[in-house]
């Protein structure tokens, strides 16, 4: 579904991202994890068009989208959650949900949509009126993904879902994810730091650091030893010591 | 009393056109974090699609002469058109530019447009009556003012209110504040960046056109930089009133609108010749206590 073609990603001299192959097929879960600086924000607003790569390619659903503006990959069927939350603070919360409706035509569509992210996400519904400012950390990341949901995607990038949450938190919105996953169909391309919800969570893992991928494989194949060393790149010191 | 009533009308209307003026700018500055300051220039082009363009010195009417209905859609047809020709030659091209770029391109703008009247029109400022019944004074609760003063004060209620259903009310509305705010965001939920952009030069363009109007049948004369002074007072509005709030711009317009009408008032009369630089004084003092205008907004310096 999700090909990305040996990229390449500069900001100006910097490279961030070199030589990148990440492979996503229709109806998976998958974890990009990594370190600070490893290049995974770097690979996902590449994937949404926010950034154009210097070289490499990146394909959806059989078709080129390199180079295509963010608005219209939205259209495409890819809807990015950027690190941090971005809700727009200023407006309702059932003014954030309604911006995800922005390209769809189809109104009924759009009302039983909205309702059913309310089902998914109760909290929400509580707050319709509210400015989304007011939210707390793990409520704005409900609506952040429940926003994502209404452009009625086929994939969801979402960046690190975990960061500033409370733990009990973050399980919650794995769980949500992965009934989205099942019950919606929808595709999964996540970026995390933590190596073990990695594990726990996705089928398949890939270990970005220095910008490449160290490792890949299916998370069931992988022990968390061989992670971790890819992660932070020991094996050289273990070689020598 | 009543001298305090006619002040109060005076300083009303004289800060709703500051206000109008002031949303111009801050409806772009939300979106492109663009002070755009060819925005004067936009006003005067409306004053001046009024009259024929010729280097002499009587005026003759071009849409001057179509009746009010027509003249008014006609003008704000003019000035929308110039101000979306705007983004789509100067500013588009710029989007990936600084705010300091853009800015100075903006100045550009301004003085190719202020030239290209000074070639079509000569420098000469030249009468124009628009709607000179429009100028009597009446009677209105007990106080003898303008009836111009009493439209624009009124027109000018009527766009705010307009605004403020568009912005809340409306999808597109809803998407230009998202825009405002994140627009980055905004696009990566398919919210359309050149839409958005656009709608905010189009609504700019249309405030530009009725204070066109509205000032040309206040003077009586249309002129080259007449534009040029509303402008500064607007953007100190915007600056005042907190950059980056449309709700700031409107108090901002009201406010300095105001306080040059209370100077002007309160000065003794060898001063007000002066009045402006009071005016900034004042100006100077109120950012000294609240540097970043009446109303905060959260920092945002992302822009598209």
């Amino acid at each position: 579904m999700l090909n990305i073609n040996n990229i390449t990603v500069r900001y100006g001299q910097l490279t961030a991202v070199r030589g990148v192959t990440i492979k996503v097929a229709q109806g998976e879960s998958v974890c990009v994890v990594g370190p600070n600086g490893a290049g995974k924000t770097t690979t996902l607003l590449t994937v949404s068009g926010v950034l154009t790569p210097a070289e490499g390619t990146v394909e959806f659903d059989g078709g080129a989208v390199t180079g295509i503006n963010p608005e219209n990959i939205a259209r495409l069927g890819i809807s990015h959650v950027p690190e941090g939350r971005h809700v727009f603070g200023l407006l309702t919360v059932e003014e954030n949900l309604k911006i995800g409706t922005a390209m769809r035509r189809d109104r009924s569509g759009v009302a039983a949509d909205i309702e059913k992210v309310l089902e998914y996400f109760p909290r929400l519904r509580e707050r319709l009126k509210q400015p989304a400012g007011k939210l707390s950390g793990g409520e704005q990341q409900m609506l952040v993904i429940g926003r994502a949901l209404l452009t009625r995607p086929k994939l969801i990038t979402v960046d690190e879902p975990s960061l500033g949450l409370a733990p009990k938190i973050v399980d919650q919105v794995y769980e949500i994810l992965e009934r989205l996953r099942q019950e919606e169909g929808v595709t999964l391309l996540i970026v995390e730091q933590s190596t073990k919800r990695a594990l726990d969570h996705a089928e398949r893992l890939y270990v970005l650091r220095s910008g490449m991928v160290q490792l890949e494989g299916r998370t069931a194949d992988l022990s968390a030893a061989d992670v971790e060393r890819a992660y932070f790149g020991f094996d050289e010191h273990a070689a020598t010591a | 009393m009543i001298a305090l009533g006619q002040n109060l009308i005076d300083a009303l209307a004289l800060g709703s056109l500051y206000a109008l003026a002031a949303l111009g700018i801050g409806l772009i500055f939300g979106v492109l974090r663009l002070i755009n300051f060819a925005h004067g220039d936009f006003i005067t082009v409306g004053a001046y699609s009024l009259i024929i363009p010729s280097t002499q010195v009587m005026a003759q009417e071009m849409l001057g002469a179509l009746p009010w209905p027509l003249l008014i859609l006609a003008v704000t047809i003019v000035v929308i058109v110039l101000a979306l020709l705007s983004e789509l030659i100067v500013f588009r091209p710029l989007r990936a530019a600084s705010a300091a770029t853009l800015m100075i391109a903006s100045f550009a703008l301004g003085f190719v447009i202020q030239y290209t009247l000074l070639l079509f029109y000569s420098g000469r400022p030249k009468a124009f009556g628009l709607w000179p019944e429009l100028t009597q004074v009446v009677e209105f609760i007990g106080l003898r003012v303008p009836l111009l003063q009493l439209l624009t004060i009124a027109v000018t209620l009527v766009l705010l209110g307009g605004l403020v259903g568009f912005l809340r009310y409306t999808a597109y509305g809803v998407q230009m504040r998202a825009a405002a705010e994140d627009f980055r965001m905004a696009r990566l939920l398919g919210v359309k960046a050149n839409r958005v952009i656009a709608m905010a030069f189009g609504l700019s363009g249309f405030l530009a056109a009725v204070i066109s109007l509205l000032f040309v049948t206040q003077r009586g004369i249309v002129a080259v930089d007449m534009g040029t002074p509303l402008m500064l007072f607007a953007f100190v509005a915007t600056v005042v009133g907190g950059m980056g709030s449309l709700v700031g711009a409107v108090v901002g317009g009201y406010a300095v609108g105001i306080l040059s009408v209370a100077l002007q008032v309160a000065l003794p009369v060898d001063l007000r010749a002066f009045r402006d630089a009071f005016v900034f004084l004042a100006i100077i003092i109120i950012l000294l206590f609240r540097p970043s205008g009446i109303v905060k907004v959260k920092a945002v310096v992302e822009r598209v």
